[in-house]
């Protein structure tokens, strides 16, 4: 399950950031400029497309104060770019993220430990080549790590992870119903 | 540039340059004047200039400083948009401190920047400096335009974000192609961007919270700051102050938004403020923050700051509230509208006890500071008894201009601004070289009234070459230079925090008359107290723009002061014997 609250020594916190924009060049730049400023660091970062044409989503992973990320959603949201942003603790969120294994494949064929491992911690191959194979895992950080703790033996040749991914676990969607409002249109000019 | 609309589309298009379509989209909005310097990668526009001369003025400064600043003075004492041109790499990065000064004090302006043709983009070009990342994050909004087509759309969009919710510099670099290349120029105003909201919605309920716990308040505090000007709300606020009967202290960028005179004017605010207002904000049991920002200069020591008080937030900034100050209740919107509806919920009532207490803690101050600041009897002469003078010639009827130091301090304590726009100052950033473009700006704006600049001889030196601007368009600004041969206000500092050692901070100065005059521009230098008062006469009488010298006494320290790191309340009146 979750991976705990997040919560630890000095009132800090994991917070997931989402932020929706327009689709502009130099958006991510201006966004990060946000966290650089006040010391936050971002743990990861995903930027993707949204459930809403035209809309980009962005996903931040951070772990500080609460005052520190609403300081820090309030000024994502001054841009001029972003139509909304919101921020949540780990409980009010459900969230991923996707790790990437390349083992040799050796290690496959010499016995039935490492396909039992990959049974155990739900994680599945993706492609066997002759020299190695990749395994994908989708999860916690924590689960993903323990799977790799557990791999370490056969020799990792090589390990990747994704950022965040997550969605909220409250039923009304707060991004669409603020852009009801907000509408479609980018931008209004008056013939005067 | 996806689905964007236009509505009424009624206009004939017609075919022109970019750089042609620059120049009408700029009368579009209104620009009678743009502050500017050519070079290469911006001449297109330079060029269309010249067909539009009638209409739009352009001042040749003498550095793209000279050029952000002057718009800034310009935007500011006319409430428009100051609009500024340079060229791409040097010029562009001589505008960066004034979009940061202008960014930190809400200054609207739109900064139109040439840049190399868009193929050449990312290939360290000559002159090609990315002028959108160093500006990002001093910019409330940037954009760079590779593309004839999307002038007209981008630059009305520009002055929409520049001018409305809380206002500030916009920076638009266009590629040369852009600018040579052609398109069906339309314009149509911008009136909304979807992703940005520039004003709150005010909710009535705060507004209700806001009233009762002013009815209620026994101490209560108006502090204001510049939010009261930018939204042109000066006469709803004094009604507001008014019918209250609350005694009312400003920032400094809030100095002239309710005139100094005004019986519930207590004074100013914070690290140089007024020794009543800094020791009542940790007495008083409500703090009403209209339209400032809890400034570290203004509240000191924030873990000492007004605990024992519940406080109000009036402000169009939602990423202001709560930032420095925790605040019981934010009322959101334009003080336009919230002060209305404030002073109708509100009981018309007067505190006169709690004001006298402001009164004769003044007593204090009047007796320590400023009685020997105002009416000196040593021989060096005061930057105290130069504002008296100018106080008692002008009764506070012109706009004031300042740089940034000891005389900046001075000036804001002392002149006694009467009118609405009547103080043009760099506040959150400080900008020392800021004052005299910044006043030539403010001449521009104002041919008709007064423009008095109070300027240091280290800060004069930092853009003394816009002196030529000024002789130029003979726009008749009055120069004063406090000259008291020192960085006063770091020297100040080194005397009380670092044992008298002055380190770099003593100016050999030139002969500023004789520099003045090499400008063209007529001077007068006053070494002794009797010649003062005529010599300000004869400044204020001289139809052109004039330069008046006032040598001051090198070591005068300004007080009272909050020093850094110390609570409001322990707010200094003398240097520690
Ligand atoms: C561009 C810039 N550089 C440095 C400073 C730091 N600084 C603040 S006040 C000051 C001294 C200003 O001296 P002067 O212009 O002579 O004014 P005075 O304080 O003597 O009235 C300095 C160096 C600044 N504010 N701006
Ligand atoms: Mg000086």
């Amino acid at each position: 399950m979750a991976s705990g609250n997040g919560i630890n020594g000095n009132g800090k916190q994991t917070y997931t950031i989402s932020a929706f924009s327009e689709n502009h060049i130099g958006l991510l730049n201006r966004i990060t400029i946000i966290f650089t400023r006040r010391h936050v660091n971002i743990e990861s970062l995903t930027v993707s497309v949204s459930a809403i044409k035209g809309i980009h989503k962005f996903t931040i992973v951070v772990n500080d104060t609460r005052e520190k990320v609403e300081q820090v959603v309030s000024q994502i949201e001054k841009l001029v770019e972003v139509l909304k942003a919101f921020y949540h603790t780990d409980d009010e969120v459900i969230y991923q993220e996707i790790a990437l294994f390349k083992v040799p494949t050796k290690a496959l064929i010499e016995g039935d430990e490492l396909e039992a491992t990959i049974r155990k911690h739900n994680a599945r191959i993706l492609e066997v080549r002759p020299e190695y194979t990749v395994i994908e895992k989708t999860g916690y950080k924590e689960e993903y790590l323990a799977l790799f703790d557990e791999l370490e033996k056969y020799k990792v040749l090589q390990f990747t992870s994704s950022g965040r991914v997550a969605v909220t676990r409250s039923s009304k969607e707060l991004f669409s119903t603020y852009l009801k409002e907000a509408g479609e249109i980018t931008a209004v000019y008056e013939n005067n | 540039m996806k689905k964007q609309i236009s509505i009424k589309k009624n206009k004939k298009k017609i075919r022109i340059t970019g750089a042609d379509a620059v120049m009408r989209s700029l009368a579009r909005e209104g620009v009678d004047t743009i502050f500017g310097y050519p070079g290469g990668a911006i001449m297109p526009i330079y060029d269309a200039l010249m067909d539009h001369s009638d209409k739009t003025k352009h001042i040749l400064t003498r550095h793209e400083q000279g050029a952000i600043h002057a718009a800034q003075g310009y935007a500011r004492v006319s409430g428009k948009v100051g609009v500024v041109l340079a060229t791409s790499g040097p010029g562009a990065t001589n505008l960066i401190t004034g979009i940061a000064d202008a960014m930190i004090d809400s200054t609207p302006l739109v900064c139109i920047t040439g840049q190399v043709t868009a193929s050449l983009l990312g290939s360290d070009a000559f002159q090609e400096t990315d002028v959108i990342g160093i500006s990002m994050p001093v910019t409330k909004w940037n954009y760079q335009i590779t593309k004839s087509e999307e002038i007209p759309e981008i630059i009305a969009q520009a002055f929409y974000i520049a001018r409305s919710g809380r206002p500030g510099p916009v920076l638009i670099d266009i590629a040369k192609n852009a600018q040579f290349g052609e398109l069906d120029f339309e314009y149509n105003k911008c009136i909304k961007v979807r992703s940005y909201v520039p004003v709150p919605k005010p909710d009535p309920e705060t507004i209700k919270e806001a009233a009762d716990l002013i009815n209620q308040a026994k101490k209560p505090f108006i502090l204001f700051g510049q939010g009261v000007i930018l939204g042109e709300a000066e006469d709803e606020f004094r009604a507001f102050v008014e019918k209250s009967g609350i005694p009312a202290a400003w920032t400094i960028l809030g100095a002239c938004a309710l005139p100094r005179k005004h019986p519930l004017n207590v004074g100013m605010l914070g690290m140089h403020g007024n020794y009543s207002t800094n020791i009542k904000t940790n007495e008083c049991d409500l703090l009403i923050a209209v339209g400032m920002r809890f400034d570290d200069r203004v509240t000191g020591d924030l873990k000492r700051y007004a605990k024992q008080a519940r406080i109000i937030h009036l402000e169009i900034d939602r990423s202001e509230v709560n930032k420095n100050v925790r605040v019981e209740v934010a009322v959101l919107g334009d003080v336009k509208v919230t002060l209305p509806a404030l002073t109708a919920r509100i009981k018309k009532r007067s505190h006169d006890s709690w004001l006298r207490e402001f009164r004769d803690a003044d007593k204090i101050e009047i007796k320590k500071v400023i009685t020997k600041d105002l009416f000196p009897t040593k021989e060096g002469l005061t930057m105290g008894e130069v504002i008296q003078i100018l106080n008692e010639k002008t009764g506070g009827n012109a706009i004031v201009v300042t740089d940034v130091g000891q005389h900046q301090m001075v000036t804001s304590r002392y002149f006694n601004f009467a009118n609405k726009r009547s103080y043009v100052t760099s506040g959150g950033l400080g900008t020392m070289g800021f004052g005299l473009p910044a006043a030539h700006g403010a001449k521009i704006a104002a041919p008709e009234e007064e423009v008095i600049l109070i300027v240091g001889d280290g800060g004069l030196q930092m853009t003394i070459q816009e002196l030529g601007t000024i002789n130029q368009t003979q726009a008749a600004v009055k120069i004063v230079l406090m000259n008291n041969k020192y960085l006063g206000m770091v020297r100040q500092w080194q005397e009380m925090f670092f044992e008298k050692r002055y380190s770099e901070t003593y100016l050999l100065n030139p002969d500023f008359v004789k520099v003045a005059e090499g400008f063209g521009i007529k001077g007068r230098k006053v070494l002794h107290r009797p010649e003062l008062a005529a010599a300000i006469q004869e400044m204020l009488d001289y139809k052109g723009p004039y330069f008046l010298e006032v040598s001051i006494e090198k070591e005068d320290n300004v007080f009272p002061m909050v020093p850094t790191g110390a609570s409001v309340s322990e707010v200094i009146l003398e240097p520690k014997k």
